[in-house]
């Protein structure tokens, strides 16, 4: 029962959740920006509107791309407020990624096709240090699931620093943040227009940046989990984190994806398996 | 009660996609310039998009030719409704000083329908949003006739 009210609230609250920090990313953008920036519940308006615009699409693949697309990242949310298994989180994440890249690829576009092929790498880039990040979950709580993980009685965060720093690599991809936002950028205006999401469009494109609120809610969620042990500093290390993720998305240029992977594999999983020999040495 | 939020919002929340159709380039940097911090647009949720198929507003710049009017038109069908087009500048009102040119067609109005005419040559940063503004309230009431 307890776990059922978990998960509505998780499936309710995180969209919600989602949207406001949407919203507020904005607005401290702005601030960065010496603007005023649009009010906080923009990204509502946003949404609204597109779900009230004609259903427009290229095929009907898009459509199902977009629904699958929402529903896996709604379902890893809601495994997540159920104290789920991490395992089961990161495939159902990583279907609903796929079908992301599917419902571009199922169109005919340059910029979509470019946006898709990009949209993989970036996968390639974010997905293995996620396991990583989960294999160390396993090695200091020896399960996979988020329950144990409130069983401990230090924050994961003393354990497991450099995967935490390794995971806000992924969350700077995931985010679709500079340096790593070559396959479709908040500021869509640059040489890809706007990536995997050039051709979707109305309610579809809608349900897509749901969808997103979602993810985000997920990765900031994980990032959660490293200092469990106090809501506080919970709260405190999300926030700076988030903080972090906006100053440097607002000073850095976008990258190739070259540059990326060598970066991400390279600092990335190179500070995640330290991390673990570490864990396994100690 | 979720109908009537999608109606405030759609005011709230113009996505703005700017099309050049051989305009000297005047009225061009003064759409831009509505995006620096200056003016920020972005306070009234105005985003500038580089893709007709997340546009709800399409702001055209300079005269129609017999070359560009095929790319305008389509880029124009590739808006999903509820859209506005807003004609920017002497030019893209009537055709301005070219108008008598053999190769002009006019004004956009002459291939597709306009719904608000911003003057000026270049057109000033705060008619250009007053423009987007009048173009909102205008495509509003066209949604509610249409229902």
């Amino acid at each position: 029962m307890q776990t059922l009210i978990l998960v509505i609230i998780g499936l309710v609250g995180a969209p919600l959740l989602g949207g406001l920090i949407a919203g507020l990313d904005r607005r401290v953008t702005a601030w960065l920006q010496s603007r005023q920036g649009p009010p906080i519940m923009q990204p509502f308006y946003d949404v609204a509107k597109l779900f009230g615009k004609e259903k427009m699409v290229v095929n009907q693949w898009q459509i199902l791309c977009a629904w699958v697309y929402l529903v896996a990242a709604a379902v890893a949310v809601a495994l997540f407020f159920a104290q789920g298994d991490l395992l089961l989180i990161f495939f159902v994440q990583a279907i609903g990624g796929v079908f992301l890249v599917m419902g571009a690829l199922s169109a005919k576009s340059p910029y979509s096709q470019v946006g898709a092929q990009r949209e993989l790498l970036q996968m390639l880039a974010y997905e293995p240090v996620l396991i990583l990040v989960f294999v160390g979950f396993y090695m200091v709580t020896g399960s996979f699931s988020i329950q144990a993980v409130w069983a401990q009685e230090i924050p994961l965060l003393a354990k497991m620093p450099l995967l935490y720093l390794a995971l806000c690599y992924a969350l700077t991809i995931k985010l679709m943040k500079s340096p790593f936002d070559f396959a479709t950028s908040h500021h869509g205006h640059q040489e890809l227009v706007k990536g995997v999401l050039t051709e979707y469009s109305g309610p579809y494109l809608g349900l897509i940046e749901v969808a997103h609120w979602y993810e985000t809610i997920l990765v900031l969620g994980l990032c959660a989990l490293f200092w469990h042990t106090n809501v506080a500093w919970m709260a405190l290390l999300i926030v700076v984190t988030y903080l972090l993720e906006i100053l440097v998305d607002n000073t850095m240029a976008r990258m190739t994806w070259r540059w990326m992977l060598k970066r991400v594999w390279l600092i990335g999983m190179g500070l995640g398996v330290v991390n673990l020999i570490w864990l396994y040495a100690r | 009660m979720f109908g009537s939020f999608i109606k405030k919002s759609r005011a709230k929340s113009p996505w703005i996609m700017h099309f050049d159709c051989g305009s000297c380039n005047g009225c061009d940097i003064e759409v831009l310039a509505c995006l620096t911090p200056l003016y920020d647009v972005e306070r009234f949720g105005i985003v500038h998009v580089g893709n007709p198929k997340h546009a709800d507003v399409l702001l055209v710049t300079g005269t129609v030719n017999h070359r560009n009017k095929k790319v305008l038109k389509n880029l124009y069908d590739q808006m999903p409704e509820p859209k506005a087009v807003i004609a920017i500048g002497s030019c893209g009102n009537s055709g301005g000083i070219f108008r008598e040119a053999y190769n002009v067609v006019g004004g956009v109005d002459k291939v597709i329908p306009v719904d608000v005419y911003v003057p000026g040559c270049p057109a000033k940063p705060e008619a250009i949003i007053d423009g987007v503004v009048a173009g909102l309230a205008k495509f509003a009431q066209k949604v509610e006739e249409a229902k």
